[in-house]
């Protein structure tokens, strides 16, 4: 297996990129799960509807919408522009396309940890003095923290494979913003460039491996905790 | 504690309707299952928002749709003891318990963990995890976390109808005793007449969610002999007995009982159905039940096609149940004397 170091960068910012897009839509997943589950508010369906749109979008759709708005005449592009914070083809727009086609997966696992908590929990540590917010910290967080763990793990493994709408906001540029499968997507491009597309592959495989023992044993040890 | 209450909820095609001023240290809620006692358990914890109406716990507003009041569960000082323990599965035993007391104000903490702990016999549970306790132990430990938060009253929802009947009667005498020892007062809801007799002084009747009747649990008893499967339950309390035959004779005021399910030492409680108790004019001259009490008629009330007789045997009073066209044939009447045959086996151990 050789790895150039272009090869290198991209799986650097790969990791980089699913890392923060994970941990910056995490409080955002937590928050709109809590609201689904726990809060009765008007146009529910309709926000239900919003946040799991990216899961049935076409992602190259998503990337474009997202082009829309933070390019330089869209409504969050122009404000950026002014503050002098480019986002279009910067890693930060690969942050911004992977938060958003991970979302639904987040919020979906974090939703159904949610569901599983008995609603008398919530009950009893209410009529035993607890304000909504020390229940959403005491009760609510710890026990649904194997839907957070797992809701992340799904998220951080789209996130390494995100394409479409990354290539549309963040470009393919070597070294600023090709992750592991834009670099692929060269190498595929041209017959010669096979072994080093398999190299990628393999890394690729590697992660993946990873992310999901990380996944299985994180929760497995947590469900030994509450067993306890 | 006085609990003053009117109110209206619509849950769907459900509407709970509740206009009630009770007082007491222990009022019992009875309603068959679906009649509305959870929900309205709900609307005084604060749980849920009434759609209108007023409540009021020792004159302070709790929830006022007039005076735009609506105090949060978590200011009402209200606890809760469900029909299943509810025990907080990530915490440990000791943090259960004190989690109510750490959100008490300084102020109110009036009963300290150690002293309940010994009271609710806990200690040895102190190092367990909450998946290591049996029901009647979860059920021990949400009582005492329940009571650590110090509330100004304590809602039993139900909290006996997931045990066992021997766990139950074990559990029954801590529920009474952390409310007498702390002076808790306590609504407790529940569906069992028994249960009521038990546990209540005063009792609200909810029926299809609005308010039946305010009775005592006597007259409850009394009222849905008919309809019980088990007639009116008549509550011994009895101890000390002596073993005799294999039968235990306990001492019943002047009378002595012969009972098959005893217990060798200590105090124990019975029930004995209406239902087992037969009535004679004249003494029998020989039968096979055990208990032969010569009695006085001292009241007579009717439940549906039933004639309830209260008898008193040498001050010791109890129930005994008959058909009316029975009542005719014997001619009873208050002050008339009659004999009570009981089998040693119709008396039932609860605890």
């Amino acid at each position: 297996m050789t790895l150039t170091p272009e090869d290198i960068a991209a799986i650097w910012l790969s990791l980089k990129v699913a890392l923060t897009a994970t941990a910056l839509a995490l409080p955002f997943g937590f928050a709109i799960a809590w609201l689904i589950v726990f809060r009765r508010f008007r146009g529910k369906v309709v926000l239900e509807v919003l946040i799991n749109l990216p899961l049935t979008l076409p992602p190259v759709v998503i990337g474009f919408f997202l082009l829309l708005l933070l390019g330089k005449n869209g409504w969050i592009g122009k404000l950026l522009d002014a503050s002098g914070i480019p986002i279009i083809f910067t890693w930060k727009a690969a942050v911004i396309a992977s938060a958003t086609v991970g979302f639904p997966l987040l919020v979906r696992s974090i939703r159904l940890g949610m569901e599983s908590i008995d609603q008398q929990l919530i009950e009893a540590s209410r009529s035993l003095g607890a304000a909504w917010y020390d229940t959403l910290a005491t009760i609510i967080l710890p026990l649904s923290l194997r839907g957070i763990m797992a809701g992340s793990s799904l998220m951080f493994a789209r996130s390494l494979g995100e394409f479409g709408a990354t290539i549309i906001v963040a470009g393919n540029i070597p070294g600023i913003t090709q992750t592991i499968p834009l670099a692929i997507y060269d190498y595929a491009s041209s017959p010669s460039s096979v072994t080093m597309a398999l190299s990628l592959c393999m890394v690729s495989v590697i992660i993946s491996v990873v992310v999901l023992i990380v996944h299985e044993l994180l929760g497995k040890k947590l469900h030994r905790r509450s067993a306890l | 504690m006085n609990l003053r209450i009117d109110a209206e909820k619509k849950q769907g095609s459900f509407l709970l309707q509740v206009n009630a001023d009770v007082s007491g240290e222990r009022i019992g809620i009875f309603g068959r299952s679906g009649s509305g006692k959870s929900t309205l358990v709900h609307l005084i914890s604060g749980l849920l928002e009434p759609d209108r109406g007023e409540i009021y716990l020792n004159d302070e507003c709790l929830f006022s749709s007039a005076k735009c009041v609506n105090l949060s569960p978590e200011r009402r000082r209200i606890a809760i003891v469900f029909q299943q323990a509810m025990l907080f599965p990530h915490l440990s035993v000791k943090a259960n318990l004190l989690y109510g007391y750490r959100r008490c104000r300084a102020e109110n903490r009036n009963i300290k963990p150690e002293t309940l702990i010994t009271i609710l016999k806990l200690q040895p549970l102190m190092q367990r995890g909450v998946h290591n306790l049996s029901g009647g132990e979860k059920q021990r430990v949400a009582l005492g976390r329940a009571v650590l938060a110090n509330p100004r009253l304590l809602l039993m929802d139900e909290p006996l109808s997931a045990l066992d009947d021997t766990l139950r009667f074990q559990i029954i005498p801590y529920l009474k005793s952390v409310s007498e020892e702390f002076g808790i007062p306590y609504l407790f809801i529940s569906h069992s007449i028994l249960e009521m007799q038990l546990m209540a002084e005063r009792i609200v009747v909810i029926k299809n969610g609005s308010l039946a009747e305010t009775t005592t649990p006597d007259q409850l008893a009394r009222t849905s002999m008919a309809q019980s499967p088990k007639g009116y339950l008549n509550l011994l309390h009895l101890a000390d007995p002596v073993q005799n035959n294999g039968l235990y004779a306990y001492p019943w005021g002047h009378n002595t009982l012969l009972i098959s399910d005893g217990e060798a030492k200590g105090k124990s409680l019975f029930e004995l159905s209406s239902r087992d108790i037969i009535l004679f004019k004249q003494h029998p001259e020989a039968i096979s039940a055990r208990n032969l009490l010569e009695c006085t008629v001292t009241e007579l009330f009717r439940s549906d096609v039933r004639v309830g007789v209260v008898l008193s045997a040498n001050g010791e009073k109890f129930v005994a149940e008959i058909v009316r066209s029975a009542a005719e044939d014997l001619n009873i009447t208050t002050g008339s004397t009659l004999f009570a045959a009981i089998k040693a086996s119709s008396f039932r151990k609860l605890g």
